[in-house]
């Protein structure tokens, strides 16, 4: 046995140490957020959401780029968040012991992982190349499918913390059981729900991958929806990549704006799941 | 009542439908990359697809090999940089971190998880990959440089800090939150009287951390750990911008080479029908790659 004293220090030098990658980790990671808002406020200003772009010699903004980016997420909320709850209603309430629907919640956890720029690739093959170029739906297409499985997830493990007494006691009264979920369980879970879906947008409001090979990118103001819409982040890709000094400050103001969004949704999402329903 | 059954089946109905839209989209996920790199696959066979080194545009070869090998080290040199940071984070938070910072400091580290990837690339860019260049870089030439064999592999060789090095220390920043809440969960998932039996017995608490909770939550946080090289394989964004995009041999650790995904990112709008279907054939072994890094994962994960 060692001495006590010897396995004291040890312990002291652990924790210490442990202590020490604790700070780096959180240090490191707030001097990224530090340096995305120290380059981002410098050349953020009004006319980045309210004006067209300009050349490389500076002014101009990327309205387009933000309204299509809106667009897209918009559209793909409208169709990944219903299905979303909807597969996630069939998990939780009829699926409970059926074979099908343990393969249908592997097949979610496998989609949830896939890389989103596998994402864009299968939509470019199956929404670009037989429409014949590049569209705003087939933007909207691929983040509906990185939503869905997301959307999924969280509405079956929120149903499922729902008590079965509860969805008894309406189905004693004599209510059908479509009734029960839509009015009972939907209810008693709306808060939850409302978390993944905010999540999820969360999620699909900062992607880049899969809108580069289907909606693109568009200079121009454009929101038909049939022709290349533009999006913040695919411009903050392609600014940030060109040689110019002004694209590259605008690069760095819209991630701020990408991040500020997406980190206010993170935040809004997670307190929605302590509001009571 | 016949009206209310209806509605009953109907709505089943819907929600079946919703569910087998999950099983269409994966399904068409494989099909189509299998169907679209067909011609690839033809071309180029497999095993020699995998082994070839080519990426010639004008003759129309290309190899899967060094993209293959770029995705892998990456994410390898990425998993082995935030590991013993990310656990440390974990260790800190569950035994060691007074109960009110707790839940904001697993908050912050939440949020640092959900920026998006084009974020991290675009301060990889313009922010690490500077500072790797000027600092680092020659320091670890200095180093190691004077190594007989492998000395030669810390040199510099092409400048702009643009290289493999830069692409793992980016995913390793990305993914430090992702195993540090796996492995705080892990860990605070061990039950505190196997904890305080321990203490009991008078052990100090790094030795209860090695003894008792690490035996414990290992499988759940090795199988976080595969989760994480899984998200690191298949990282777009923040790569793309700071590999370097050099199809050449990879003769540095500090050399601009290629991933997959960057590849798929930089050519896939401009490539001919060789090329294109080259680059399905890629994605394809990115899709196959995940799912075996994921059954991986689950299979620890689960008890």
């Amino acid at each position: 046995m060692r001495s006590h004293r010897g396995r004291v220090w040890t312990s002291r030098v652990a924790l210490t140490l442990a202590t020490l990658c604790a700070l780096f980790g959180l240090g490191l990671l707030f001097l990224i957020l530090y340096d995305i808002a120290s380059h981002g406020f410098k050349s953020l200003s009004l006319s980045l959401l309210t004006e067209d772009p300009a050349g490389p010699m500076g002014g101009g903004g990327l309205k387009g780029a933000f309204l299509g980016q809106g667009l897209l997420t918009l559209v793909a909320t409208l169709v990944g968040a219903p299905l979303g709850i909807l597969a996630g209603t069939y998990l939780a309430e009829y699926g409970r012991d059926k074979r099908f629907a343990k393969m249908v919640l592997n097949l979610c956890d496998l989609a949830m992982s896939l890389p989103s720029i596998v994402v864009g690739i299968f939509v470019y093959s199956i929404l670009v190349k037989p429409m014949g170029g590049f569209n705003g739906w087939a933007g909207a297409a691929a983040l509906a499918i990185i939503m869905i499985p997301l959307v999924t997830r969280t509405t079956e493990s929120m149903l499922a913390m729902v008590p079965w007494t509860l969805r008894e006691a309406a189905l004693a009264l004599g209510s059908p059981y479509y009734k029960v979920i839509i009015q009972i369980v939907y209810r008693k879970a709306a808060s939850g729900i409302l978390t993944g879906v905010l999540l999820a947008i969360a999620r699909i409001a900062g992607e880049t991958a899969p809108l580069m090979f289907t909606s693109f990118n568009n200079n121009y103001f454009e929101l038909n929806m049939n022709r290349p819409v533009p999006s913040i982040t695919v411009s903050v890709y392609q600014y940030a990549g060109s040689p110019y000094e002004a694209w590259i400050s605008q690069a760095w103001a819209a991630a701020l704006v990408v991040t500020g969004v997406v980190l206010f949704l993170s935040v809004l999402g997670r307190l929605a799941v302590k509001w009571r329903s | 009542m016949t009206l209310r059954k209806l509605f009953n089946r109907l709505f089943y109905l819907l929600t079946l439908l919703a569910a087998a839209s999950l099983v269409f989209l994966t399904a068409g996920v494989l099909v189509t990359l299998v169907v679209e790199s067909k011609p690839g696959f033809e071309r180029f066979g497999f095993i020699k697809f995998l082994l070839s080194s080519d990426w010639n545009y004008s003759k129309e070869m290309f190899g899967a090999f060094r993209p293959l090998t770029g995705t892998v080290l990456a994410a390898l040199g990425a998993v082995v940089l935030a590991t013993p940071v990310a656990l440390g984070v974990a260790v800190f938070l569950t035994e060691l971190c007074p109960s009110k910072l707790k839940s904001p400091i697993s908050l912050a580290i939440e949020l640092l998880a959900a920026i998006p990837s084009i974020i991290y690339g675009l301060w990889g860019l313009f922010v690490l990959a500077p500072f790797l260049e000027n600092y680092f870089q020659p320091l670890m030439g200095k180093v190691f440089g004077g190594l007989p064999v492998i000395g030669g592999y810390f040199a510099t060789k092409v400048a702009g800090g643009l290289n493999l090095v830069t692409a793992s220390m980016v995913l390793a920043v990305m993914i430090l939150p992702f195993i540090a809440s796996l492995a705080r969960e892990g860990f605070a998932q061990v039950p505190d009287v196997l904890k305080e039996s321990a203490y009991g017995l008078g052990a100090t608490t790094w030795e209860t951390i090695a003894a008792v909770v690490w035996p414990s939550s290992q499988r759940a946080v090795v199988g976080g750990i595969i989760m994480a090289a899984g998200r690191a394989l298949g990282e777009t964004m923040a790569v793309a911008y700071v590999i370097g995009n050099r199809h050449g041999a990879l003769d540095s650790i500090f050399s601009p080479y290629v991933t997959i995904t960057s590849v798929i990112a930089n050519e896939f709008n401009e490539a001919g029908p060789t090329q294109m279907s080259a680059l399905f054939y890629l994605t394809l072994a990115l899709f196959l790659a995940n799912l075996v890094v994921l059954s991986l994962a689950r299979r620890l994960m689960r008890k």
